[in-house]
């Protein structure tokens, strides 16, 4: 990765929000880059902390009560925590999109979809109203939107239509950098793969770094190049896609796979992990996964376990490698 | 190709419109409203036009004081035998512009103070909302006749007062609207395009909020006519001679045993036009809701 141009850097990121009795410690000494072109999957269960890294990189954690206690986070050349609320404006939407969980909501009920997505190329280029307005029309198309629709409401679409229409907003001004948040959840199947499908595309044409955060690994598999897993706001494991599939090394990874469904073994039943993931108030002094962890031992209770490399690529938290030779089952079975 | 996005878009404006209006115009007491509306409207422009201030309105003509109606005085005479068919269609123009001004002036400040506390929350939110509820705290009526009375009884004063009284009407509703609206995944996702916060208040947040403003507006224009009616009737609105519906009420009170028609008149011209903005405004809130489409 060190080699190729580094679009997003994030480094040692803490994001809490502080609440009148108590913390949620949601984020925790984050660090992660994507490179350009590049895509890198996102995941973790709810709660992770995914969304929180997410808007940290547009700076639009709720502020009360969300508080960025440390780290830095560059999108390119620029260190995006130090900047004013004017320069933000500048970049978000410009420099760095986001891509929303819902389409249903995240479009604005009393706006036609073209002025919607004029709007993003009007705040950030400078052209002319009608200037503004075709291109949106262009844009419309690229997703797959007959042109004639712009002058139509968000609620003549269907929900696949609308996701179509968040993803040229997020597009309309060629950003560096795209956050899709859950890009496909809302969606059915069918409609997840032709977004998807959509995403790859657009990707390639136009070589748009992106973080895509969901907690379907399929969809991981189908379009991400390296994957971060996190679990109470670390990453626990992140490496390029072929080493977190096909030679996981932390636990947790092992039993988000584990949990899946395999249609090989159908009568099977299914793996899950016992427990639930710690009160993000009161995250234990240790590995915050060992209190569902099958390859617990003394020293995971005691500190947090650090960074292990891997392979350049491939690092994982896991104190269990302390022990020479340790290897989780799923690796063993692969 | 400009001339074509021009048309689609002046459709889509006529189209939103249009489907409002035609959903209002199925509630017959919303047409009745608006026909009511309508016609005070055309009398108060015409008026002026058809007739003279100075000798029809407002000129005394002892010899025909306190008459019945008649074909020569529809409604009778006051007791300076003045018309009061022509005092009433003359203080058309009062009463609506009091009520229109007035209202106008409470919705751009309330709106902007409500939209304000509503987004920010917090210390602003708390400002705004604490002040709010001191001025609702003291009577409409009475905050009114306060800021009369410290400014001068005129007509522009009037509507001032009656503006700021109903205030805190229009903070309330609307911060109550932006409260639900602001969570809603749109403004963040404007905020995600780099729009600037008071861009998104004003031009993604409030066109959200408006059909609960909008009603609000026609209910409080409908009180409006009544507080600058009752600023009058206690002598502390519009002065005379103006024909003010309000005053007319006041200055006839004291032949109301003998001819009862010099407050009649005014009285009901004064609750026809509230009926008529409140059945409007009844029928707007429905117009306006999507939940009771068909």
């Amino acid at each position: 990765m060190n080699d190729q141009e580094v679009v997003l850097d994030i480094r040692n990121l803490t994001v809490h929000y502080v609440l009148e009795n108590e913390t949620v410690e949601a984020v925790n000494d984050l660090s992660l880059q994507v490179a350009k072109g590049k895509t890198l999957g996102l995941v973790g269960e709810t709660g992770a902390g995914k969304t929180t890294t997410a808007l940290a990189i547009l700076k639009l954690v709720p502020d009360p009560p969300g508080v960025i206690k440390g780290g830095s986070i560059k999108v390119g050349d620029k260190d995006i925590l130090g900047l004013t609320k004017q320069q933000m404006e500048k970049i978000r939407g410009k420099d760095v999109s986001m891509i929303f969980q819902d389409p249903m909501t995240s479009l604005n009920p009393v706006f036609t979809v073209g002025e919607q997505i004029a709007e993003s190329v009007l705040l950030h280029e400078h052209v002319s109203k009608t200037e503004a307005y075709e291109k949106a029309r262009e844009l419309l198309e690229m997703v797959g939107i007959p042109k004639f629709r712009a002058s139509e409401y968000p609620h003549q679409f269907s929900g696949g239509m609308k996701q179509r229409v968040v993803i040229a907003i997020a597009l309309a001004c060629n950003p560096k950098f795209l956050i899709a948040d859950e890009p496909t959840t809302a969606l059915d199947v069918t409609i997840q793969a032709q977004v998807l499908e959509l995403m790859k595309q657009l990707k390639e044409k136009y070589g748009t770094a992106m973080i895509l955060i969901t907690h379907d690994l399929g969809i991981v598999a189908e379009i991400c190049d390296d994957v971060a897993v996190m679990y109470a706001g670390r990453i626990v494991e992140k490496g390029t896609l072929e080493e977190v599939f096909n030679r996981t090394c932390h636990p947790y990874t092992e039993g988000l796979f584990n949990s899946l469904p395999n249609i090989h073994r159908r009568h099977e039943d299914l793996v899950p992990i016992p427990g639930l993931m710690p009160d993000p108030t009161a995250l234990p002094k240790g590995c915050s996964f060992a209190p569902r962890c099958s390859y617990v031992s003394a020293a995971c209770l005691e500190s947090q376990p650090d960074p292990r490399e891997v392979s350049p690529t491939h690092t994982v938290r896991c104190k269990a490698y302390d022990t020479p030779g340790f290897r989780i089952m799923r690796g063993q079975h692969g | 190709m400009k001339q074509k996005i021009l048309a689609s878009r002046r459709y889509r404006k006529r189209s939103r419109f249009a489907e409002v209006w035609h959903r209002l115009i199925k509630n017959k007491g919303a047409v009745a409203g608006l026909f009511i509306i309508a016609m005070l409207a055309l009398v108060a422009i015409s008026v002026k036009y058809i007739l003279d201030y100075d000798t029809q309105v407002i000129a005394q003509h002892i010899s025909e004081r306190l008459q019945k109606p008649s074909i020569h005085h529809l409604m009778g005479t006051d007791n300076f035998g003045r018309d009061i068919f022509f005092r009433l269609l003359y203080g058309a123009r009062f009463s609506l512009s009091v009520g229109i001004v007035a209202v106008g002036i409470a919705l751009t400040i309330g709106t902007t103070l409500g939209a304000l506390a509503g987004y920010y929350g917090g210390a602003t939110g708390e400002i705004i909302m604490r002040a709010t509820d001191i001025f609702a705290a003291v009577p409409n009526l009475l905050m009114a006749i306060v800021i009369v009375t410290a400014l001068g009884a005129n007509t522009i004063n009037l509507m001032i007062a009656v503006g700021v009284a109903s205030v805190p009407q229009f903070v309330r509703v609307t911060r109550a609207a932006v409260l639900t609206v602001r969570t809603q995944e749109y403004v963040e996702a404007a905020r995600a395009i780099g729009r600037n916060e008071l861009a998104i208040i004003f031009f993604h947040i409030l066109p959200n909020c408006l059909s609960p403003i909008i009603v609000m507006v026609t209910l409080r224009i409908a009180s409006a006519i009544i507080a600058a009616s009752s600023l009058s009737f206690l002598g502390i609105g519009v002065p005379p001679p103006t024909p003010e519906w309000g005053s007319m009420l006041s200055e006839g009170r004291r032949f109301l045993r003998g001819y009862s028609y010099i407050t009649m008149f005014p009285g009901l011209a004064i609750m026809i036009t509230v009926l008529a903005f409140n059945m409007v405004g009844d029928g707007l809130r429905d117009a306006l809701d999507p939940k009771l489409k068909k």
